[in-house]
């Protein structure tokens, strides 16, 4: 019988030591992934696209992917505007980078979503980084979560790796955030249709897209 | 008394298993390790939270009540006893029904795996086999003596 309570107890050193060493040794988000860096070149990037080139109106929404508002727009609205909109080549919907500095891992969620845009994967990840929204509200360090929803995107996983511990998009991601503060933009989401800022005293909605695409090309005729 | 100290065991390992998935879901510790499992995508979704508390911690409040309860079973007092065998066997019984409904969400309403649950479904499902096996075994008695 004390046999047995001897083992236990070296049990219970082991299950605790082992319960440290994996609390502790773990990796941080990758810092260079995480801030904006001291130089901020402009690579010419002008955000990733849905839609026709040729198509008649171009909004511009400057994201923020911890914002809820943001959250509740992709969710809510963007899939009727892709499909009543963006599909039919009525507008071109464009995504520029402006991670609020009140949120912690906004730029790194936007820098994981450069990576997935590197794979031609963007939108997928953008969806997944909205759709599942929950890692905004816990403050859990969401290196593994994103990792996962980039492989749900279709996202190489081991490319993406070392294109966020490398950092390699945070210039970039930076230089939008400039654009957008040089724009006036203060707040997420902001959008622009046409080249002109959309004021609005709430949250527009797909028919109010729909209605001002449908403005903007019956002017054009 | 081998199995109520079989149950000791695992019961011990469990509650480290919840524990460890409790203090990573108040933001202790940071990342999961997980492999190339989904931990992260279970850990956030909406279903790892129930009631407002984190489901791990219901997990690291049944592994302690299963293990002091087989714990005071193997005191010289209530070895011979069935009680702390059913109790534990009514104990891992909602245990087991519990992780069945997690992995029954992980697999057809989440779509994402995370191998700690899994173990401590396991272990769990481990401990209600043994405990059910303890209670309703029959009790081995000394053969009578014959003589002549």
């Amino acid at each position: 019988m004390n046999r047995f309570y001897v083992m236990l107890g070296v049990l219970t050193l082991a299950l605790g030591a082992m319960l440290v060493y994996l609390l502790q040794n773990n990796p941080s988000a990758p810092r260079a992934a995480t801030e904006a860096p001291a130089t901020v070149i402009d690579d010419g990037f002008r955000g990733d696209t849905l839609g026709s080139d040729k198509a008649p109106v171009e909004v511009v929404e400057y994201v923020d992917f911890e914002c809820p508002v943001c959250a509740s727009f992709a969710v809510v609205q963007l899939p009727t505007i892709k499909a009543q909109l963006i599909a039919t080549g009525k507008v071109r919907w464009r995504y520029r980078d402006f991670p609020l500095s009140i949120h912690k891992y906004s730029f790194f969620a936007a820098h994981a979503a450069q990576c997935a845009g590197e794979q031609g994967k963007f939108a997928e990840m953008h969806d997944q980084l909205f759709g599942n929204h929950r890692w905004a509200q816990t403050g859990q360090n969401p290196t593994g979560l994103f990792r996962e929803l980039a492989k749900a995107a279709g996202v190489d996983v081991a490319r993406y790796n070392a294109c966020m511990t490398s950092g390699r998009y945070a210039a970039r991601i930076e230089f939008s955030r400039q654009e957008g503060l040089q724009r006036n933009v203060n707040g997420t989401p902001t959008f622009f249709v046409n080249g002109t800022e959309l004021h609005s005293s709430r949250l527009p909605t797909s028919d109010d897209f729909k209605r001002l695409a449908d403005s903007l090309a019956t002017r054009r005729k | 008394m081998r199995y109520r100290q079989a149950i000791a065991v695992l019961a011990l390992v469990g509650w480290f298993v919840a524990l460890y998935l409790g203090l990573h879901a108040l933001g202790i510790g940071g990342e999961l390790k997980c492999g190339t499992g989904g931990c992260d995508t279970v850990q956030t979704s909406r279903w790892a939270v129930l009631f407002g508390i984190p489901v791990a911690f219901y997990g690291v409040v049944g592994y302690t009540a299963i293990l002091a309860v087989t714990l005071v079973g193997l005191q010289p007092a209530w070895l011979s006893r069935r009680g702390p065998s059913l109790l534990v066997a009514a104990l891992a019984t909602g245990g087991v029904l519990f992780s069945a409904w997690l992995t029954y969400l992980e697999l057809f309403v989440i779509h994402a795996i995370c191998r700690w649950c899994v173990t401590s479904a396991v272990i769990m499902t481990l401990i209600w086999i043994t405990a059910t096996f303890a209670a309703f075994r029959r009790p081995s008695f000394p053969a009578p003596r014959t003589d002549p």
